[in-house]
């Protein structure tokens, strides 16, 4: 075993430097607290329930049609009509990561504790790391009901993709926590009237996510924008794996470079609009 | 006055072009400083202020001697808070709800300091109790239940008997000045109750418009103003604006 900046005695000493930083930075005990807070609705909470199995189940029964329909009458194409199934799933995946941050925020509107919160030591990064933690037990939770279900009712694996499908879905993940950070700031800005957007913002990358047809159907200049989105780098990955059994490197290594600077560039204007609703007084009133 | 906890210097709020404050500066030291005035004389943001969710224009707020705008965690971990017009999530009981706050201030012996807490505010058989069932009296008793858990050196309390009967509002009263001999707390309290203002506060200031315009003891303030109690110069001064 060496002793090179590669060896795990090295990267130990590392973390253990690096520790006493993140700790400063972030309170463990402060973000469990604020997702036990969030698991502890899910107890007696039909709504909340249903938004893990009801909704992606039935999401799951349409689609699940509308693939059978067109392997009837599109026989020649079957890897084509079966992606319908897996898109679908990691659809839901990006769809529920982005709602794991938006809807608990809305959830701190509408019970009018966002004072309660950031009255306490809670920083805004402590915040958003709960969420993010939240939104990968919800898509945790949904993605297991959606292979589940595929599996079971239309004998469909989301596994023939292989293993290189979990850096995919954690970079779908990723892309979700993006436009759930963009549509909170955006909430947390405008209001009440601007909620709505907690379902409909993901819906508008959805064209250029290019979840159920290849990039190429697109007009030139909408390719080019669509190039700029990660999910469309992910999809059009996960095509190519079914496509041709290789693994897309290149599309992965896009997916992660956008994500991260998207993310980062998000963060910080979240943390930019937290500062200007403070300087306008929104934060108080966030809800009314 | 002790030494003061809390200073204010100077500070201003302007929302668009409206003035919320014009140059307010005071201390707070230890024991209970009403905060008066009429409606919308800046009460509210000030202590909204205070709590760090609304920045100033102008002017600094000084905690233990270290500026609010630089280190907001170290002193929001001292300062606690009640107000009538934030609730707290419906959903989680009584006992859920003051778990999530002792964690967000790091508090060790959770279960202990949630006892004692429920048996001061009398709601030990509400525990389990789904918040949104409970009544507005319980609600206030649930709010300032959080406001002491987490021992805080500073807290605010806005309107924390506004809706209460009688009865409950002067068991609540009872239970902050027991608090404020125990612990040795800096208290900022608003009110709309004068009798309660003149039995509580050890020092009363004034606002209007945005402006101090006294302070002082209730004793001080109603001589001053050559009233007979302090409802009466409330009513004076709020019919001057």
């Amino acid at each position: 075993m060496g002793y090179g900046p590669e060896s795990p005695s090295c990267r130990w000493r590392i973390a253990y430097r690096l520790w006493p930083i993140a700790h400063r930075l972030m309170k463990i005990h402060r973000i469990s607290a604020l997702v036990q807070r969030h698991l502890f609705l899910y107890r007696r909470s039909l709504p909340r329930l249903m938004e893990i199995f009801y909704w992606p189940f039935l999401d799951l029964v349409v689609w699940g049609f509308i693939t059978m329909y067109l392997m009837r009458h599109q026989g020649e194409l079957p890897g084509v009509v079966t992606f319908f199934l897996g898109a679908l799933i990691l659809w839901d995946v990006l769809f529920r990561a982005q709602q794991g941050i938006t809807i608990s925020f809305l959830e701190e509107i509408w019970a009018r504790n966002l004072m309660n919160l950031f009255a306490s030591p809670l920083t805004p990064g402590e915040f958003l790391a709960a969420t993010m933690v939240l939104s990968i037990f919800k898509v945790t939770a949904v993605a297991v009901v959606m292979a589940t279900c595929a599996l079971v009712f239309y004998d469909y694996n989301v596994f023939i993709i292989g293993l290189s499908l979990i850096p995919f879905v954690l970079n779908l993940i990723i892309a979700g926590w993006i436009i759930g950070v963009l549509t909170t700031s955006i909430i947390m800005r405008f209001g009440q009237e601007a909620e709505v957007l907690a379902w409909g913002m993901v819906f508008l990358f959805q064209p250029i996510s290019c979840v159920f047809y290849p990039i190429e159907i697109l007009p030139k200049w909408l390719q080019a924008i669509a190039w700029g989105n990660p999910a469309a780098h992910i999809f059009e990955g996960m095509r190519g794996v079914l496509n041709t059994s290789v693994f897309p490197a290149e599309h992965l290594a896009w997916a992660m470079g956008l994500n991260l600077l998207y993310l980062v560039g998000m963060v910080g204007w979240f943390h930019h609009t937290f500062n200007v609703c403070k300087e306008q007084g929104l934060l108080v009133r966030v809800g009314e | 006055m002790s030494f003061p906890t809390v200073e204010i210097a100077g500070i201003e709020k302007r929302f668009g072009r409206t003035q919320g404050l014009a140059g307010v500066s005071f201390e707070l030291g230890r024991g209970i400083t009403g905060l008066l005035g009429p409606n919308g004389a800046g009460k509210t943001t000030t202590i909204q202020m205070l709590l760090g969710l609304v920045t100033p224009t102008a002017g600094s707020i000084r905690v233990f001697g270290l500026d609010l705008a630089t280190h907001r965690e170290e002193i929001l971990q001292q300062v606690n808070f009640s107000s009538t017009y934030i609730s707290m999530p419906y959903s989680l009981t009584v006992e859920e709800n003051l778990w999530v706050v002792a964690k967000l201030y790091g508090m060790r012996d959770v279960q202990r300091r949630i006892d004692e807490v429920l048996k001061k505010v009398e709601m030990e058989d509400s525990r389990a109790k789904v918040t949104r069932r409970l009544s507005s009296g319980q609600m206030t008793r649930l709010a300032l239940a959080k406001a002491i858990l987490t021992e805080p050196k500073i807290l605010f309390l806005d309107e924390p008997t506004a809706s209460l009967d009688p009865d409950i509002a002067h068991k609540i009263r009872a239970l902050l000045k027991e608090v404020r001999r125990s612990a040795g707390l800096s208290v900022l309290y608003t009110s709309h109750n004068m009798k309660e203002m003149e039995e509580m506060s050890d020092r009363i200031i004034f606002l209007q418009k945005g402006r101090i315009v006294a302070q002082g003891t209730a004793q001080e303030i109603t001589q001053r103003f050559g009233q007979r109690d302090l409802e009466d110069v409330f009513l004076k001064l709020a019919r001057e604006r």
